[in-house]
């Protein structure tokens, strides 16, 4: 079998281009270039009209009116727009936001943003599997509350809150819903209407679409949702979000939408059997965890902490031939391992030690028996070399020794 | 991050891993780091002792890629050494050495610090007195 080397598996972070996704924008550079707000010639038209077709795709992967999506630059613009524009918008309502610990970071520090202005945040916490708890979500509502902020599928882990019965909360309490769906829509099947959406964000580059472009739906009935805009001039895409579209983006946007829309029940299903083949023979590993509920989760997504090896060292040993994330503190600047780990309750030791894994369109049978052996032989090789491996193999418990903190 | 030939050398082949009988007069041991930093440190010599210098060398590590080599380093250089000139062991001679960056600093101090707990763990083990720790 022919295999290219190195293999991508970090589809969580972003995704290839589909070639026809990237067919379909390219006479929108040159020869099309039109800019869409350009009512009076033909350039103008034939700009707009490929933005209407667009706003159309995408409309119809989440069950939406096209008029009820805005074009952004992406999922962390959605997010900031989302949150920011609904505390502006509502503030006569009142001030407050529940949100969870786990969420994306452009979502926690749009909140802590609002904080800053004087408004009022809730983190809810997860549990040991990664969901939070609809009781305490319930019980944190206040008369203040105007906005409900929880994620449909987890980046780092993959684990999908229970959307449908948080948004029956929030519709009961008159309180909005919005949910950063950056990581699910395209993958798994997002019904807006279904799943009782107000607002949901998410972009092109995780679904086979270009980087740049994203989405905010807000939903224009029942109830009619409006934000507050964050970036002013020329009043484009209904007044909530102005500047020039980014018309080539946008007809790439739409092609990955509709991509996604016709092939995810068979993408679906292919990538949770690779995934569940991989995450199985890595199992078969001693002191092997999988983080997240592994019934309430997205297919391509595996979140793996192998204990007594440390995760950056553990990529060192194949990072040349694969590529993936870590929730070791070793790869991000901060020291600081995961925070979504750590939200679940993993120690810092199982934190470090953990290996995301995600697949995706483009991830074949044979990218995946490489990848079980080359991390199969690493964490062996490592855990040799380990002296807490030893320990645990000699029965000393780990926990007993004092360590010094640095 | 991109590792300097030196790192990838030592991870893909590191000298001296291994476990010496900690229970014997002339092996010092030294555990050092935290699991929840993200690296453990375990580095421990055995001394000739006639002559009082160090003949053999080994270390465990939990830990990033620089850890692993910072560690494999030192038991190399360790070998041959007697205990006062493995002493003079630098954390900065490591990070030249490997080339590390500044955000693999921490390592070659960890790998500074098992030698001189090694040190320790030999000199109270053969009634001398603690040295101050450099750190």
């Amino acid at each position: 079998m022919n295999l290219h080397l190195p293999i991508y598996l970090d589809n969580n972070a972003t995704t290839p281009m589909d070639p026809r996704v990237l067919d379909a924008m390219l006479p929108y550079f040159v020869e099309k270039f039109g800019n869409a707000a350009s009512r009076n010639h033909s350039f103008g038209w034939v700009a707009e009209e490929a933005v209407d077709y667009a706003r159309e795709q995408v409309a119809q992967l989440i069950n939406a009116d096209s008029k009820e999506i805005i074009f952004t630059s992406g999922a962390t613009e959605s997010d900031n727009l989302a949150i920011k524009g609904v505390y502006e918008m509502y503030a006569s309502k009142g001030n407050h936001i529940i949100t969870c610990t786990t969420e994306h970071k452009a979502v926690l520090d749009s909140c802590k943003h609002i904080e800053k202005l004087g408004g009022h945040v809730t983190y809810l916490s997860v549990n040991a599997d990664g969901l939070i708890d609809l009781s305490e979500l319930e019980k944190a509502i206040t008369d203040k509350t105007i906005l409900i902020s929880i994620m449909y599928g987890n980046n780092e882990i993959g684990v999908i809150q229970p959307i449908k019965e948080i948004s029956a909360i929030a519709k009961k309490h008159g309180v909005l819903f919005f949910t950063d769906a950056t990581q699910a829509v395209g993958k798994i099947p997002v019904d807006v209407i279904d799943d009782g959406i107000d607002l949901m964000s998410f972009s092109g580059h995780k679904i086979y679409g270009p980087k740049g472009v994203g989405v905010l739906y807000v939903r224009r009935k029942n109830p009619r949702v409006k934000v507050t805009s964050q970036m002013d001039g020329g009043g484009h895409e209904r007044g909530m979000r102005s500047g020039t579209l980014n018309v080539p983006a946008i007809v790439g946007l739409g092609k990955a939408c509709e991509l996604c829309r016709l092939e995810m029940t068979e993408e679906a299903t292919r990538l949770s059997a690779m995934r569940d083949r991989l995450e199985n023979s890595l199992m078969e590993l001693d002191e092997t965890y999988i983080n997240g509920d592994k019934n309430h989760r997205l297919p391509h997504t595996a979140n793996i902490s192998f204990k007594y090896v440390e995760g950056e060292g553990l990529m060192m040993g194949f990072n040349k031939n694969i590529a993936l994330s870590s929730g070791s503190a070793c790869t991000s600047a901060s020291l600081e391992p995961s925070y979504v780990l750590k939200a679940l309750g993993l120690g810092d030791d199982l934190a470090h030690s953990s290996l995301r894994f995600g697949l995706g369109r483009f991830t074949t049978e044979e990218q995946i028996d490489f990848t079980i052996k080359a991390v199969t032989d690493t964490v062996n090789k490592l855990r040799e070399m380990s002296p807490l491996w030893e320990m645990f193999k000699e029965g000393v418990d780990i926990n007993s020794i004092e360590w010094e903190h640095h | 991050m991109a590792y300097s030939d030196k790192v990838i050398d030592h991870y893909t082949n590191p000298k001296n891993v291994g476990t010496l009988d900690k229970s014997k007069t002339n092996v010092g041991t030294g555990l050092v780091g935290a699991p929840e930093c993200g690296d453990v440190m375990r580095l421990q010599i055995e001394v000739d002792e006639l002559s009082g210098v160090i003949k053999d060398a080994k270390f465990k590590t939990f830990g990033c890629g620089s850890a692993i080599a910072s560690s494999s380093l030192a038991t190399e250089w360790l070998k041959g050494k007697s205990v006062d000139e493995a002493l003079q062991i630098d954390n900065m001679d490591i990070v030249e050495e490997l080339n590390l960056p500044p955000v693999k600093i921490h390592c070659s101090v960890l790998a500074e610090d098992a030698i001189k707990a090694a040190i320790n763990d030999y000199r109270t083990k053969n009634g001398l007195s603690e040295l101050v720790n450099a750190h």
